[in-house]
């Protein structure tokens, strides 16, 4: 199965990702060798097996309804690459 | 000199040397090796209370630090200073032990061989033409560098054991669950799961009962008892039944590789181990599975990455799409966009229950193979890898190459198993690593075994050319 450059476009606007055109080629050529690797899948004897989606099986554990975290506002703002006011800035979304 | 481990330590602390300053001169001397992405010198170090008092390590530099930068290997974190601290570094830093840094890595844990970091490739202390497995390279190599006694690593797919092995030292990786996933930077999280590196498995041990335990932050850490691992090593092993699984001495393993294993396997057997064949039938399925699932769960856990909270993010954006778009590409190396863009594929409408859902049954197949195995023996063994450390270069211009390495540790994962890679001997003057594979839980087993063989041969106190003296 080849990945076609539409396709490409398509993957990396759902993933958020902005692709080089340099870079369109070489990673459409590696999609299409990790799908013939995965492809190997399709003839393995599957039917009525479970997924499996993690290692153990055990319920979600349940915690005291009480609070348990500090406002880590002021540490969190820190790190942020554009703040202001205790807001998060981004470009402008509404013109 | 001798090969460090926590013994050797203490006993040179007792008689006067200052650890901190020596590990710190050692890091100085293994500087090309290029292990480190950062270099601390910890001030007001207490040596006094905590069963590793006073032992200089390092972290792989995926464990949230508050006093260091914790990049990931990717530009993406190259400036980020968590404001938490992980468990596992604060349990390990209550024990006494003091981090000098923090390791070099495959960008986002994702590689087999350390040249996917943003911060260059680690050099393989046994050749330095050669890599030192991934993604704990750093880790790995800092170890084997005889700089510290141990490291911390992560293991998703081998990425403990692969460059444990390639670099001659012992690593360990425990059960999915044992050791808390809080603070650790995702990659894939039903895959994921801390580890230890260190020369021997008596050292892992140490340090795996500081790091190991229930952990209300992290839900799927286990809330079950931590066995006395180091009551575990002297037990020995008469009549403990080791599978040697077909499929892990399979025709893709080089056959140097293979008599080199079975050697090391006939010391077990010579200390009273008994090895029966086994097959575990669906392991060649675990690459093509695990190659569906780690990028599907990579693609959604990196999504968290958009320029905004935390990161890198790109200038004079036009407008929010662009922001994320771009922040995201400038970001990111060429193996992470390849792993997010095929986990996008595979979660796709139309194709999830072709390669997603498909993927987990298999992964439920592999289970079952281990479950049935483990009804006839205790544990399973093999080659950590199917040959020695390859050459810088050789395998990055075909990752399906680079994957296809992994052939003998990623089924661990999928099925959430302990396993420990061993140093077995020597294949050219290259080291190269026994894998034993436990039951759940059982991590005490693996010890028994590893210091078994540790105690009959002494691959693992081998220093590399490159090791500091």
């Amino acid at each position: 199965m080849a990945i076609e450059t539409a396709q490409l476009h398509r993957l990396a606007h759902l993933a958020r990702l902005d692709l080089p055109t340099a870079e369109e080629v070489r990673l459409a050529h590696d999609l299409d060798a990790l799908l013939g690797l995965i492809a190997q899948l399709q003839n393995a004897p599957v039917d009525g097996v479970r997924p499996m989606a993690h290692p153990h099986e055990v319920a979600a554990t349940l915690r005291p309804d009480r609070v348990s975290e500090s406002d880590r506002s002021a540490a969190l703002e820190g790190i942020a690459p554009e703040m202001q006011s205790g807001l998060f800035l981004v470009p402008k979304v509404i013109e | 000199m001798i090969a460090l481990t926590l013994a050797s330590q203490r006993a040179a602390c007792a008689a006067g040397t200052d650890l901190l300053n020596d590990a710190l001169q050692r890091a100085e001397a293994a500087a090309g090796l290029n292990a480190l992405i950062t270099l601390d010198k910890p001030a007001g170090v207490a040596t006094t209370g905590g069963d590793l008092a006073g032992i200089p390590f390092v972290h792989k530099d995926l464990f949230c630090t508050t006093g260091q930068r914790t990049t990931c290997g990717s530009k993406m974190l190259a400036n980020f200073v968590s404001p938490y601290d992980a468990t596992i570094v604060e349990r390990l830093a209550a024990s006494g032990a003091v981090s000098i840094g923090k390791a070099n890595m495959d960008e986002f844990a994702m590689g087999s061989s350390n040249e996917n970091s943003a911060f260059g490739p680690v050099l393989n202390p046994w050749d330095t033409a050669r890599v030192p497995g991934g993604s704990s390279g750093g880790s790995a190599a800092i170890v084997a560098a005889n700089v510290v006694a141990f490291a911390t690593g992560s293991d998703t797919g081998g990425s403990v054991r692969q460059p444990a092995a390639f670099c001659g030292v012992t690593g360990f990786k425990p059960t999915y669950g044992r050791v808390s996933r809080f603070g650790m930077v995702a990659y894939a999280s039903s895959l994921d799961q801390a580890g230890v590196i260190a020369r021997s498995a008596a050292d892992c041990a140490e340090v795996l009962q500081v790091m190991a335990g229930h952990d209300p932050r992290d839900a799927t850490s286990v809330d079950r008892p931590v066995d006395d691992y180091r009551a575990a090593l002297d037990r020995g092993v008469r009549g403990l039944r080791i599978g040697l699984a077909r499929e892990l001495f399979s025709a893709g393993v080089r056959d140097a590789m293979q008599a080199t294993v079975h050697a090391a396997l006939r010391e077990l057997e010579a200390a009273g181990a008994v090895l029966v064949d086994i097959d575990l039938p669906t392991l060649p399925l675990s690459i093509p599975a695990y190659y569906v699932i780690a990028p599907a769960e990579a693609s959604s856990n990196l999504a968290r990455y958009d320029g905004v909270r935390y990161g890198h993010r790109a200038a004079d954006a036009k407008g929010l799409r662009d922001l994320y778009s771009r922040s995201r590409a400038e970001g990111f190396g060429t193996e992470v966009k390849r792993r997010i863009l095929t986990g996008t594929y595979v979660l796709s409408s139309g194709y999830y229950d072709a390669y997603y859902l498909r993927a987990q049954q298999v992964r439920r197949l592999i289970a079952n193979d281990f479950a049935r195995a483990f009804a006839d023996v205790d544990l399973i063994a093999g080659p950590t890898t199917p040959d020695v450390a390859f050459k810088l270069g050789e395998k990055t211009a075909d990752p399906l190459a680079m994957y296809a390495a992994d052939i003998n540790t990623v089924a661990v994962n999928l099925a959430g198993l302990p396993a420990m890679s061993v140093p077995a001997g020597f294949i050219d003057g290259l080291p190269a690593g026994l894998q034993l594979i436990g039951k759940a839980f059982d991590e005490s087993t693996l010890f028994t075994a590893g210091h078994a063989l540790q105690s009959r041969t002494d691959w693992h106190l081998a220093l590399a050319p490159g090791a500091v003296r």
